[in-house]
């Protein structure tokens, strides 16, 4: 047993007041959660503290707080190393971004969240004709879905959205990862649609900034921003929807450019992400840039030999790689679902740990 | 005054599927739960869904799986419609977009559960339960215009009118703390257990018995209360529910020693015979001096003989709750586990479409009793129990709808349920906490009404149980404001499990044999001649609770040894 203090944001929407920090001493085992500890509060010193939970096991999604600033579940934060994530005197506690405050830790879901979900058309359009018994769908296909439908709901990745908190309107992490789980569900009929929609709205899947804020907050390591990657790949490579914000063919550029030279070309990548050097929308791109080489001409970052006729080419090793990842049959995904985790296999634990770190799903 | 052809209380498994079952059928149809309905506690069922569809499987053989399960106490006509109709149920969840876990054929994959004697769990990793109820959800969404959701509403009473039939609900607005009256033609309780009388459980904070004590007080019957499932593993620092599947992936159970315990109880299942042979098995060991942990109040679970890959593929919630809430990686050494309150068989009893005694009111799920569970409910059966009676609730609730008008409902009701929160809002801070109240009853219950009972201990956990509902008229909360006030729900909701309690403990009292859950140390044998039968509890006349007795439905399989 150690003493915890807690430090709790409140709001009472009764009070005509602000909101105002309230502390509270609790004594519990480190290994107890964040929610045992506001509950102990709750329960032996203060009922009036508001906190939705329920399974206290991380599985339904109600107890979505902030504690010393990450955003998270309360039940399965402990009270250790929710105090070590701080300044070791305090566990601060408030409730999540980007949502407004009902009471205390009570934020409106329905108000943000949930209303984002219903954009995605979040139920499945199922594949004509219905099968009498179950489709018959890959194995891997179905575990790959799984892990965006192993998403609770719980806000979190919404909290800490920092594209979110520069356009409200953004379709936001879990309901993109949502739309992932049908683009990527092969029993659905309407990927395409799908796609186009979250590619042609613009608070849709290119708003997003690639922060990894969503990826460290989920609690269920579901990635949302994983997930939007991966629509993004499958809307440019294998829909051909074009991308409001250049960055797949920028992508690909990138691809190119590594390819060839091994180190990265930039007086090559800029025309490359605008279709090539006599592509007509390079051309703006290439002129505005100018300023830019001048600066790094002037400072001595660069030298117009080596920014212009870039040496170095791409060794055997770099092209081998590229042959070996060219040469799978299908594109490579990281899912953690059907890769397990990047643990180094135990000693001695057989045949079934060897390439648990290296397959990954394929589509 | 809002009306509604089928009103359908709670929004769990059962609640939904009613709901599209109701809708279906096209009559008005509105589902009100105190929680969002993703938070219901069906998130938490972890390992699969029984249903007979390999083509070397047979419905009558998941039935007399679950007829032996259930100890000879479940209803065999009952048992029979929810085994036939489990396969179609099934692929209709596979059809709405549950991703079940696929074989290498690209068909549903089926795991190992306990006391079945075929491999027949359809499953979504150890998520299935959080899988299907999602994507029940996505189908209320899809049929928003038709389904009226109110989520976060929490029901005080049941309204009876005067020729006994169930007329609507009042309920609070958590959020605003308004408060309504709903008239609706069908009422559908499918409001869930009731683990919070237990202390600990694996049941959410939100299992509180509403549903349980609101029928009792409208005049309805429980039945199979004191049958109370306490699940084999459950973690032993805090109760947290490790799932069946672990078992059905091949873990082992094992004693300080090492040694795989289950040989002696039950030779041929080993580790999956039924909950109810398994749990009393553990407690034999840790009451013996064979457990581990603290005080031995434990016994090893280890996982670490199932293939890794397969343990982060199909197990990924129990790997969680393993690191995140025992400080163990379950791929590299055991855990440490105990048996704990889990579910409860009992509940109000209806008939094979849901009906309840009262005209009007339904249940399904965990609330309610059919019986398909008797006295032993197998693993996997639960989630396939909300469905099938769920949708039959739905079914037959919106068909009774197309025949009965509208009721008209006073708001006698609600007045009366206002003055009762203002009362409570009103008590002095003085005598004890509500929170404290809640505590008492869970450790008393867990104590004495748990793996083992006899006589003496179920009376001194009824002396408890009278003397805090005595206590609980003057206990205290602190919070006297409208908006999410949580006290308040609080204290109504010990009121739901004391009166919920007390059917149990009074029912495990009655019954003088052991069978299923109900092991009586005092009568440890089972006593078909007297006791094949259900007990039944509803309030008499002065409004105590009165037992009386009614047959178990027997259509093919009769009573016989059961072995594992």
């Amino acid at each position: 047993m150690a003493e915890f203090k807690l430090r709790l944001r409140r709001y009472d929407p009764e009070s005509g007041e602000p909101p105002y920090w309230d502390k509270h001493t609790v004594e519990l085992d480190p290994h107890r959660s964040v929610l045992d500890g506001i509950l102990e509060a709750k329960d032996s010193q203060d009922g009036t503290i508001g906190i939705r939970c329920s399974c206290r096991q991380g599985i339904c999604g109600s107890c979505g707080v902030r504690i010393n600033g990450k955003p998270g579940l309360a039940c399965n934060t402990h009270l250790d190393e929710a105090l070590a994530r701080g300044d070791g005197q305090e566990i601060v506690v408030e409730p999540m971004g980007n949502m407004p405050v009902i009471k205390d830790l009570i934020v409106d879901m329905d108000a943000v969240h949930w209303r984002k979900i219903q954009s995605v058309t979040p139920w499945l359009l199922p594949r004509e004709p219905v099968p009498e018994r179950e489709y018959l769908v890959a194995r891997e296909a179905m575990v790959d879905v799984t892990q965006s439908m192993a998403c609770i709901q719980c806000g979190a990745c919404v909290s800490d959205c920092l594209a979110m908190e520069v356009d409200p309107l953004f379709t936001g992490p879990a309901a993109l990862a949502k739309a992932y789980r049908f683009v990527g569900d092969p029993r659905d009929s309407e990927h395409y649609e799908r796609l186009r929609y979250v590619a042609e709205d613009p608070h849709g899947m290119y708003t997003c900034t690639h922060c990894f804020k969503c990826v460290d907050a989920c609690p269920k390591d579901v990635n949302p921003m994983g997930q939007i990657m991966r629509l993004r790949r499958i809307a440019g490579t294998d829909f051909e929807i074009e991308d409001r914000n250049n960055g797949f063919r920028h992508e690909h550029a990138f691809v190119k450019n590594i390819h060839r030279n091994g180190l990265l070309h930039e007086a090559d990548l800029l025309p490359d992400s605008y279709g090539g050097k006599f592509d007509p929308r390079a051309l703006p791109e290439l002129l505005s840039s100018i300023p830019i080489v001048i600066k790094g001409v002037l400072r001595g970052k660069i030298t117009p030999t080596k920014a212009l006729l870039h040496p170095h080419k791409a060794s055997k090793d770099v092209r081998a790689i590229f042959e070996r990842i060219e040469g799978e049959p299908a594109r490579y995904e990281l899912n953690l679902y059907v890769t397990g985790t990047d643990d180094p296999p135990l000693q001695g634990a057989g045949d079934a740990d060897s390439g648990a770190a290296t397959e990954g799903a394929k589509r | 005054m809002p009306e509604h052809d089928v009103l359908i209380i709670g929004a769990g498994l059962a609640g939904q599927r009613a709901a599209l079952a109701a809708a279906q059928s096209g009559v008005s149809v509105a589902i009100m739960s105190k929680v969002h309905p993703v938070r219901s506690h069906s998130v938490a069922a972890a390992g699969g869904i029984n249903a007979a569809i390999s083509v070397s499987d047979d419905w009558r053989s998941h039935a007399y799986d679950t007829v032996k399960g259930s100890d000879y106490l479940g209803d065999q006509d009952a048992i029979e419609a929810m085994c036939r109709e489990a396969p179609g149920e099934v692929m209709h969840l596979e059809h709405i977009g549950v991703t079940f876990h696929r074989n290498d054929a690209g068909e549903l994959d089926l795991r190992a559960f306990g006391g079945a004697s075929i491999n027949r769990t359809a499953y979504v990793a150890d998520i299935t339960g959080q899988a299907i109820l999602h994507v029940l959800y996505e189908q209320l969404m899809r049929n928003a215009s038709t389904v009226a959701r109110y989520e976060e509403w929490f029901v005080t009473s049941l309204l009876i009118d005067d020729g006994g039939s169930c007329t609507g609900v009042v309920a609070r607005h958590i959020r605003s703390g308004a408060m309504e009256t709903f008239a609706a033609k069908s009422v559908i309780l499918a409001s869930g257990g009731a683990g919070q009388c237990f202390k600990p459980t694996t049941n959410a904070l939100i299992c509180t018995a509403d549903g349980l004590a609101q029928a009792l007080r409208a005049g309805a019957p429980l039945m199979d209360m004191e049958m109370i499932q306490y699940h084999p593993t459950t973690l032993l620092e805090n109760g947290l529910l490790i799932t069946e599947g672990a078992r059905g992936e091949g873990a082992h159970l094992l004693n300080k020693d090492g040694e795989r315990f289950m040989s002696k109880a039950a030779p041929n299942k080993m580790e999956l015979a039924s909950r109810d042979v398994v749990s009393r098995a553990e407690q034999i060991e840790i009451n013996e001096g064979r457990g581990v942990g603290p005080d031995g109040q434990g016994v090893y679970l280890d996982i670490t003989v199932v293939p890794r890959k397969r343990t982060l593929e199909a197990l990924r919630e129990i790997v969680n709750i393993g690191r995140d809430f025992a400080g163990v990686d379950i791929t590299r050494e055991p855990i440490i586990i105990r048996p704990g309150q889990h579910y409860i068989m009992g509940g109000v009893k209806t008939d094979i479409q849901g009906q309840t005694p009262i005209a009007g009111l339904y249940a399904a799920g965990e609330v309610a009793c059919v019986s398909v569970h008797g006295g032993n409910r197998l693993g996997a059966n639960s989630l396939l129990d909300t469905l099938i009676f769920g949708r039959r609730a739905g079914e037959d609730a919106a068909e009774r709808a197309r025949s009965t008008p509208m009721p008209a409902c006073s708001d006698a009701q609600l007045r009366n349920d206002e003055r009762m929160i203002a009362e409570i809002m009103a008590r002095p801070r003085k005598g004890r906490r509500i929170s404290e109240l809640k505590n008492e009853l869970g450790t008393t219950m867990n104590r004495y009404c748990a793996v083992f009972r006899e006589a003496d201990g179920l009376q001194s956990a009824y002396g408890t149980v009278k003397r805090l509902q005595e206590e609980a008229q003057n206990a205290y909360i602190d919070d006297r404001g409208t908006v999410f006030n949580q006290d308040v729900l609080g204290a109504i909701e010990l009121g739901y499990m004391l009166e919920t309690a007390e059917a149990i403990v009074l029912s495990a009292i009655d019954r003088k044999e052991s069978r299923g859950a109900q092991f009586r140390t005092d009568f440890p044998e089972r006593n078909d001649a007297e006791w094949l039968k259900h007990i039944n509890v509803a309030l008499g006349e002065d409004g105590s609770p009165e037992i009386s007795y009614s047959p178990v439905t027997i259509t093919q399989w009769r009573p016989e040894e059961r072995t594992y």
